[in-house]
Order: structure tokens, then sequence, then C-alpha cells
């Protein structure tokens, strides 16, 4: 089946006073029909820029974009605008308007589709209970939360009944709390309506929460894709590394001679591993940090391990756990 | 103090400033309304760059704007009496009022306008929203209480530039005030001009920025 976004190896470069900036640099990917994708990087690594040439908001210097089969780079301007009003987009600024009370601005995408008034209130009332600020319907942006303002910027979103919705940094200036309930909204509408969601973030934690799969960005380029779960496992690349290891940063100030983190899912979480090991080589383990998550329903957890200092245990503990299917990596370069 | 001949003169000159301003007023946003909004998105940062109309409008606004009012009111008299069949009177002013404003008033809608958030302007083009529509429903809906802001500068600065109308016969209260108070040492009227003067700047003043404030939705 076709996917419903085909990246195919598109570049952007920007014109800057010294020189040119290359934001993306020749991408490709493809995001399946349902799915919620997340693009991962740190500030700079171009995912604004990679998020906004799916809808065209940057035209990228070369490359295509399928959008359900049609390549968006083809379509005359007017083809494009109707073609984005399938493409939702949320913002981490909310990007309401001002001026407008909460109804009017859920019913101005409808205004813009070209839909009468009294049908576009009529949909943005059903909109907002969805989102559940039925009571704010005559209410300013000015007299919002950031969380409720978002909720107002979803339901403005899904007025026009979008297939694909785009969500850049949609999280990052609200608190944990209000970003959960957030992403649970993201989480029950990508099931219910059956959107296909883009996530762009610079945190973990908003792929763990909600992603099935996951694309990570680094210097405009695409360094490793592949399901959250395989990623949260075994990085392949530097760059995801660190973006798994920049939560626990903290851990830095325990120096230590040799570290490794290592993960396990569900079916391991039943045995004592780590008592095991320690009764098996008659060595201490020092735990240095240990987290389990839910990643789309599965227990997932994570330990930072000091090993003992004598080599040959250390390396039998590693082949021990490996043994046991567990995920091991060093991570020695990260506590310096 | 004054006799009635004296007291007519003046309501009658208070009713020229005020239709000369107006007037002026309405014909400087009839032009410079759109030339601001051209100005807005043909800029690099604008949703429809264009370096060469930006520069040329650009040129021109600087331009008429480094006239002094004065000398712009000698320079455009053929035209004014082309236009209104005579080059004094209160309704000839209008013409080089209008020349006079319409940049000024083109820039400062310009600045209004570049308030606007670009992140909503990036959502509404997310959207699917067409240049149109971004100026309509976006630029203009949400630039609105800083346009009326502007509205009440333009028409005190309009209502300055009328009263200087007067020194080559341009009507209105500027022009008994330099009849009376500057040529004939009547200063009483020249002050009782400059007390109306005041008191229409006052009142419009406070009726734009009143309404402004009313139409704003941005407060909690």
């Amino acid at each position: 089946m076709e996917p419903i976004i085909r990246v195919e190896n598109i570049s952007k470069t920007f014109q800057a006073n010294n020189g040119q900036v290359e934001a993306v640099k020749n991408i490709s990917f493809s995001i399946e029909k349902g799915d919620i994708f997340g693009i991962i990087g740190l500030s700079g690594a171009g995912k604004s820029t990679l998020v906004r040439c799916l809808n065209l908001l940057e035209k990228p210097n070369e490359g295509n974009i399928y959008i359900d089969g049609k390549n968006l780079m083809e379509l005359s301007n007017r083809e494009l605008r109707r073609e984005r009003q399938d493409i939702g987009m949320i913002f981490q600024h909310f990007n309401l308007l001002m001026q407008r009370n909460v109804l009017d601005n859920i019913c101005f995408p409808l205004e813009i589709a070209g839909v009468s008034r009294r049908e576009a209130r009529k949909r943005a009332l059903e909109l907002l209970e969805i989102v559940g600020l039925s009571e704010k319907a005559k209410a300013y942006p000015a007299q919002l939360s950031g969380g409720q303002k978002q909720r107002v910027a979803i339901a403005r979103v899904l007025a026009n009944n979008p297939k694909i919705l785009l969500c850049d940094e949609a999280t990052s200036a609200l608190d944990p709390q209000t970003t959960k309930s957030i992403l649970k909204l993201l989480k029950e509408i990508n099931q219910k309506y059956d959107i296909t969601i883009v996530v762009i973030t610079h945190e973990m934690a908003v792929i763990q929460e909600i992603c099935s799969k996951v694309a990570v960005l680094d210097h405009g380029s695409l360094v490793e894709t592949g399901t959250v779960e395989e990623l949260f496992r075994a990085p392949k690349t530097e760059e995801a590394k660190k973006l798994i290891l920049n939560e626990f940063a903290h851990i830095k100030e325990m120096k230590s001679e040799r570290m490794i983190r290592v993960t396990f899912s569900g079916k391991s979480a039943f045995e004592p591993l780590i008592g095991n090991v320690i009764l098996e080589y008659k060595t201490p383990l020092n735990i240095l940090y240990a987290n389990t998550k839910t990643i789309n329903g599965n227990a997932e957890g994570e330990m930072i391990l000091q090993l003992p200092e004598t080599k040959e245990i250390a390396e039998s503990m590693i082949a021990y756990f490996k043994e046991k299917e567990l995920g091991v990596e060093e991570v020695d370069d990260y506590v310096r | 103090m004054f006799d009635e001949t004296i007291i007519n003169m003046l309501i009658e000159g208070t009713w020229a400033t005020l239709y000369m301003t107006l007037v002026s007023t309405l014909f400087g946003y009839i032009v410079g309304l759109p030339l601001g909004i051209v100005l807005t998105i043909t800029d690099k940062e604008g949703i429809k760059p264009n370096a060469v109309v930006y520069k040329i409008l650009d040129f021109i606004v600087n331009l008429t704007r480094s006239i002094p009012f004065l000398i712009l009111l000698i320079l455009v008299m053929p035209l004014t009496k082309l236009i209104v069949g005579k080059s004094y009177g209160s309704t000839a002013t209008i013409v080089p009022l209008t020349i006079a404003a319409a940049p000024f008033i083109g820039r400062m809608v310009e600045s209004s306008l570049k308030e606007v958030d670009k992140g909503v302007i990036e959502a509404a083009q997310s959207m699917g929203a067409g240049t149109f529509s971004v100026i309509r429903k976006v630029l203009l809906a949400e630039a609105r209480t800083s346009l009326l802001v502007g509205v009440t500068i333009a028409v005190g600065t309009i209502l300055g530039y009328s009263a200087m109308a007067g020194a080559v016969g341009g009507g209105g209260l500027g022009d008994i005030a330099i009849r009376y108070g500057y040529h004939r040492y009547e200063t009483d009227i020249m002050i009782v001009t400059i007390v109306i003067l005041v008191v229409l700047v006052q009142i419009l003043q406070g009726l734009g920025m009143m309404l402004s404030k009313k139409l704003d939705r941005r407060h909690t």
C-alpha cells in the first residue's frame, strides 16, 4: 500500500548573511497511514524546516513530497491550498487569532474552506466538545492557559477533517502535566479518527509517550529510523544515544571506570537479573540509575550500572546480560 | 467679547477644518491602506516577497514624506487647480493633504501589519488560506487596534497640516489664525482658534483610543 506521506530526497538550503545554511540534507522517508511518527532532534537539527516541507510552507530546493500518492511539488497554488486543508498543523506557540474568540477561531479554517457560517458554528461547537472546552466558547485566547490554547488549536485543526496532523513542538511550551494530557488527546484523535500524526520534538519522553515510529534528525540529516522500541533498546547511532541519554545527564557527576546501560522489556522483568549476576560472580554492581517506562503499552526498563573494576568479571557480566537478551551498551562516553 | 460675525466665522472655520481633516483622512486611507498592505506583503519577510515592487514603493513613500508640507502644498497647486478648479479654500486643500497623508498612512499601516505574529500567518497558510484571505482575515483583523491607533495619529497630523494650509489661503481655523492673529495682530482670535484646535485634537484622540481599546481582545 502506498504510504500516506512519502518524502523523496528533499533538500532545503537557506541563504543566510554568512553564506548558505543547509537545513535539510537529502532526506527520504515514508509514513504509513495511521502511524504516530516522531521526528526527534536537538534544536537546530532542522526539524521545523523538515515538518514545514511536508505541507510546503517551506518549499524544498530539491526532491518530492507525496501525500497519498500526490506530488505536492507539482501542484498549482490553488491545488496546494486545497491539499493543505487535509494536512493540519499545530504549533509550539499555538498561533491562535488573538482578536477572535475560541468559537470563531475554530470556525476560521471552515471560513477559508468556504463552509457557511451556520454550519461552521455547529461543527465548531462539536469540536469544542471533543477537546473538552465547551464552556470556553466565548472566551478569548488571552484568557486561556497554554494547555487550553493548544486544545483550541487542536479543535481548529480538526475542523476540516484532515488526513494528517503535523505537530511542531506542540507540547514544548507546556508543563509536564499538561503535556501528558495533550499527548493523550492526540493519541485519542489518532485512534478515533484515523488521522496520521507527525510529531516534531526534542524530548524523548514525548516520543516514548505516543509515537510508534521515530526518525532521528541530526544537522539536517536523517541518521536513524525505526520503531520506538528499537531505538530505545538499541540505538545504532551516536546521535540517537545522545538523545536517549540526555534524560539522565545528571549521572555525569558519579565518576566511574566503566558503565553500561541495560534495557529490558516486560518478559525479563520477572527475573531477578541483578541479584543473579551478583550471586554468580560474587562481586557487587552499582545501580546508578534505573527507570521503567511504558512505550506503546509495553513496560520497558533501563538501568545504568557501574561494573566492577576487574576487567574479566565486567566482561562476563556483560556477556551474562546479553545471554539473557537484554540490551547492553557501554555509556562511558557520557560520564566524563 | 466677540461679535456675531466673528463667532460665525469661527464656527464655520471649525467645520471647514473638520471637513478637510476627515475627508483627507478618508482619501489618505483609500490610497494609504492598499499601499501599506502591498509594502507589508512584498517585504522580504512578507507573504509575497517582491524586492522590485517593495523598493519602488519604499522610495516613493520616502520621497513624498521628505518634502515639507508647505512646499508640497505649493508644488501641487497646478494639480489642485486641475482637480478642484481652484487652488484656495478648504476643498482645494484636500488635494495636497491627501497627497501628504497617503504615504504617511501607508507607512503606519505597514508598521501595524508587521506587528502581526508570523506564527498566526503561518497557521492560516497551513489551513490553505490564500494571500487575500491572509490579508483580510489575519493581517487586518489581528492588527485592528494598532490600525485604529494609526487612524487617530493620522487625523491629528492631518489636522495640523490643514492649519498650515492657512498660510496660503487654505481655509479653516488655520486660515483664521493667520489672517487675524498674524496679519492683523488680533491675538485674542488667534488664541481662540488655537484652543478650538487643541480641543478638536483631544476629542478625536480620545475617541480613537477609546475605540481601539474597546476592540482589543488581547487582555485577560
